[in-house]
């Protein structure tokens, strides 16, 4: 039988509580299982491997992938390959941490509480907000119910958000808000940034959120003057999805005017893995905390007057409201928010500078080798941070074919999300990235076709 | 001596540094002339400056102001709170699936496109259903999945009429919350006294404009309910689907699936059934399963078998969408898959019993003490009433505080709704009779406490690193983040 080892009942354990209870076998404690809905043989499944033939297994799935360490990622589009201090996985390796529930006790969940108020901090000053919650699945997630805070708070259930916005979190968007009967309607681009016109021309009264990205989805930063107080002047919540990592450098949410700030938490500190575990992002000027999903930690006092944590404002949440509640969410990504509390505290303000200094040093480096180049060209002038969408001399996919020979993951094929693109990849180049890796990528884009 | 431990903030030193990067080896360019100064933040960036020593240090000590399944009993109801195997842990730090961007070529991703393949094999098998999307990050989010594609379905059917859903008393607070989000109403179904759902009561509330059924099976009362199949029977002649809530799946593994039971969507807490680490309230895992007819609707992308590879499949015109950016808590997943490889069949079937074991032996202790409104055979938990310990002057949430004095983790308190004072507890599989024996030992101090002294009881913890914490004053005064003004 398989995974012995985490069953401690013996068969003498066995008979002596089935003594104490008074049933002959354990079959007497699945009688209420009605006969016609009992399995009748055993579950077919593969036959239990040992720790060393599981790990071996594992390890032969594993090998069968292409990944960072043995590939060179230009891959972007919301998840990407930034540097991930050692500390951190002895921080969330600790398994007083990782093998915890939600801080429902909070006398014994000290060290997740205040890991979760620093957390929600730190989001704080990165983003400039008044307030955080403990995090939210992914940045999809986190720009769907970002939307829906701004139903909330206005009573109104039309969205629009811009298609420069990441195509996935659309998605997620769009899904959300079906199921909801929530109205939601997109912004078309102009060069690659929303059309300023067009979002003023579906601005109404109607409308509850407007949900944009900053850099957006091709790189680009949005010129954000005056969109705050167009949006306002409706009344309606000014919502933006951001990158963390480039927010030392970028002027804040808060200083062009958002309400609400969410977006993908993954670059601070977080594995790639296929795209989750990840961290949602959500925070908020004071006025939406009540709307806001999910747990938040505060600051409280003991019996004897020692400060100490507690989840709170509970009032907004399933296991108090049920039916009224803000959100459905229970399980978050504590963990993810542990991880990326730890690269905050480790990079401090000077290295998170500098990690967005050489993102916008490296990627301006790239895309000017890259766009030199005959048959590429840029295919949106603006100002990058770390991705730029160029327009390649043939087909994306096929361009990508070759440089995995090379060791190299190439750009994002943007076609798959905008049927108008053909033929553009967009590139993501992070502080991890270095000059020898860029020229290589150059020298094979120049020797292809 | 208690002490309240330093935020990372009030420990910062302006000059030290807790990373290390390489230097810039691109020719750089003024900022200025790659972001114009308007575009630039003004606002400082009020980050801690700590040495990596300080820092790990600081949470270290926070490590141990935790309470883990790794530091003992956590007999949370409704959580399973079982042993977090270490192997899982190391299986998703595994370069080639750690580092695997979730954009890369399919061509370059068949390891992990397998393994996504397999785990929905496997579940398919232990559930009794079709098809399976892993993309719901937790419990809560599958759910949501779950009733978005039962309203696809019956929309798909010009059925509009649809949106009520019911929903037993005794359920968890997510589902409730969950048809909120999908703009259907909640219908309350009562139970009876039995502790299971009043059948009659039930058909008295289907008519045309039920969509769902949810339930979790064995309830939270921990009890199963006998008569699903009739439950089943009455949803479906009116036209509703069933759903399976499977917080309570570890009681089932290889004597019954929820498949069989006449369920057409479940989903199941890998963060509970299936062994991976709830990591202090996240990620978890909550891939949902359908029975064929809903298989149009699942999430983008399925994942196919294509000859002896694996691809994804997009092309679900009828698909809810997505739920997720990418393919879920792949990270998790792969602890999932692990355990049940580990497992197999029987390994599965063994943890089911032995936590229903543990669960009737614990309950057969603790009843002699305290009040069990439901004496009946339960599953996995059960649920006590602190009543009459309240009457004397200290409820359920005072004996959870006695409890961490004497070094377990408490019980679910106060849940399910439908207990007064509620003690709901799941001992799992994966502990000891010792340690049974040692907590309703515990439980049984405690009672003659209350008995004796109540007025101290209502004061615990005492042994705790802090004491009773002020949750009013907390949300009555809400300090949500460390504020450099505030503390001048």
């Amino acid at each position: 039988m398989g995974g012995k080892h985490y069953l401690p009942l013996t068969d003498q354990d066995r008979r002596e509580m089935l003594a104490a209870i008074g049933v002959g076998s354990v079959e007497d404690l699945f009688s209420d299982i009605p006969a016609a809905v009992r399995l009748k043989n055993n579950l077919n499944l593969p036959p239990a491997m040992s720790e060393s033939e599981v790990i071996g297994h594992l390890n032969n799935l594993a090998s069968k992938n292409r990944h960072f360490q043995n590939s060179v990622s230009f891959l972007g589009a919301g998840i990407y390959d930034h540097f991930i201090p050692s500390i951190i996985k002895h921080v969330t390796g600790r398994s007083e941490f990782y093998t915890a529930y939600t801080p429902y006790q909070p006398e014994v969940s000290q060290g997740v509480l205040q890991a979760i108020f620093e957390y929600q901090t730190m989001i704080c000053q990165l983003t400039g907000m008044d307030v955080s919650n403990a995090s939210m699945y992914d940045g999809g997630t986190a720009v769907a119910e970002g939307a829906i805070m701004g139903c909330g708070a206005t009573r109104r259930s039309k969205v629009i958000v811009s298609r420069s916005v990441n195509p996935y979190y659309r998605a997620v968007l769009r899904s959300y808000f079906h199921s909801r009967g929530l109205t939601l309607e997109e912004i078309p681009l102009k060069g690659g940034h929303t059309d300023r016109a067009a979002l003023e021309k579906t601005l109404g009264d109607d409308v509850a959120t407007v949900v944009l990205q900053q850099p957006n989805f091709f790189g680009l930063v949005e010129d954000m003057e005056g969109v705050a107080d167009l949006i306002h002047g409706h009344k309606a919540v000014f919502v933006v999805s951001a990158d963390p990592i480039s927010l030392p450098l970028l002027q804040t949410p808060a200083e062009y005017g958002a309400d609400i700030v969410v977006g993908e938490g993954q670059g601070l500190g977080v594995a790639v893995s296929f795209g989750g575990p990840v961290l949602g992002i959500i925070a908020a000027r004071d006025k939406f905390v009540r709307q806001m999903p999910g747990r938040i930690a505060g600051e409280t006092v003991d019996s004897e007057g020692n400060r100490g944590f507690v989840l709170t404002l509970q009032t907004r949440e399933q296991h108090i409201r049920r039916e009224k509640a803000a959100s459905n969410i229970c399980s978050n990504e504590a963990l993810i928010a542990l991880a990326a509390s730890v690269y905050m505290a480790a990079m401090g303000p000077q290295g998170m500078r500098e990690v967005a200094g050489q993102c916008l040093q490296k990627a301006a480096y790239a895309r000017e080798k890259i766009t030199a180049l005959d048959g590429y060209a840029t295919v949106f002038p603006g100002i990058n941070f770390k991705e730029f969408a160029v327009t390649v001399p043939g087909d994306s996919a096929e361009l990508n074919r070759k440089l995995i020979e090379k060791n190299i993951l190439g750009g994002v094929d943007l076609a798959v999300f905008y049927p108008e693109l053909k033929n553009t990849m967009l590139f993501a180049v992070t502080e991890k990235r270095t000059r020898e890796e860029i020229d290589t990528l150059v020298r094979e884009l120049e020797g292809w076709k | 001596m208690r002490k309240s431990k330093a935020l990372l903030f009030e420990m910062s030193h302006a000059g030290r540094q807790g990373y290390s990067l390489p230097s810039c080896d691109v020719p750089e360019k003024p900022v200025d002339e790659l972001l114009p100064r308007k575009l630039q933040r003004c606002e400082p960036l009020d980050l801690p400056e700590l040495s990596e020593g300080e820092i790990i240090r600081h949470y270290t000590g926070l490590s141990t102001r935790n309470f883990g399944v790794d530091t003992g009993f956590y007999p949370l109801g409704s959580c399973t709170m079982k042993y977090n195997p270490k192997i899982n842990e190391e299986a998703a730090v595994l370069p080639g699936f750690a580092y695997l961007h979730p954009c890369q070529p399919e061509e370059t991703t068949q390891g992990a496109l397998e393994l996504l393949y397999n785990m929905e094999q496997d579940l398919i098998e232990l559930t009794g259903m079709d098809r399976f999307t892993l993309q719901p990050a937790a419990g809560a989010h599958g759910e949501l999945t779950g009733l978005m594609v039962i309203q696809a379905y019956h929309r798909q059917r010009g059925d509009y009429k649809r949106n009520k859903v019911l929903i037993p008393l005794s359920a968890h607070g997510t589902n409730p919350a969950t048809v909120s989000m999908t703009g259907c109403e909640v219908i309350q179904v009562p139970g009876d006294e039995r502790g299971l759902v009043d059948l009659k009561a039930l058909k008295a509330v289907i008519d045309g404009t039920i969509s769902a059924l949810m339930l979790t099976n064995p309830s939270t009362l921990g009890l199963f309910e006998e008569e699903i199949e009739a439950i089943a029977k009455a949803v479906h002649e009116a036209g509703g689907l069933l759903y399976y809530d499977g917080a309570n799946m570890n009681a089932n593994m290889g004597y019954t699936r929820p498949g069989d039971m006449g369920f057409d969507v479940v989903h199941l807490n890998i963060h509970k059934t299936l062994s991976t680490p709830h990591g202090g309230g996240g990620p978890g895992g909550g891939p949902v399963g359908v029975k064929e007819c809903l298989i149009p609707f699942l999430p983008v992308p399925l994942i196919d078998k294509k000859g002896e590879g694996f691809c994804f499949n997009y092309d679900l015109p009828e698909s809810i969408g997505k739920v997720h950016s990418f393919y879920g808590n792949f990270g998790v997943i792969i602890k999932a898959y692990t355990y049940m490889r580990m497992m197999g069949a029987e390994g599965l079937k063994q943890a089911s019993t032995d936590a229903v074991l543990n669960a009737n032996y614990l309950m057969n202790l603790l009843k002699k003490t305290y009040h069990l409104p439901y004496d009946r055979t339960c599953k996995h938990e059960f649920v006590l009433s602190a009543r009459r310990e309240k009457k004397k002057g200290a409820g359920a949430g005072d004996i959870a505080k006695a409890l961490l004095d004497r070094g377990f983790h408490p019980p679910t308190v106060y849940f399910p709704l439908i207990v007064e004072e509620a003690l709901m507890i799941e001992p799992t599989e994966t502990e000891t009779k010792e340690t049974l024996d040692a907590f309703a030992g515990a439980m049984e101090d405690i009672a003659k406490e209350i008995n004796e002294d109540a007025e101290k009881v209502i004061h615990g913890p005492y042994h705790t690193v802090v004491g009773r914490l002020d949750e009013v004053r907390a949300a009555r005064n809400p300090i949500l983040r460390w504020n450099k003004e505030q503390q001048l």
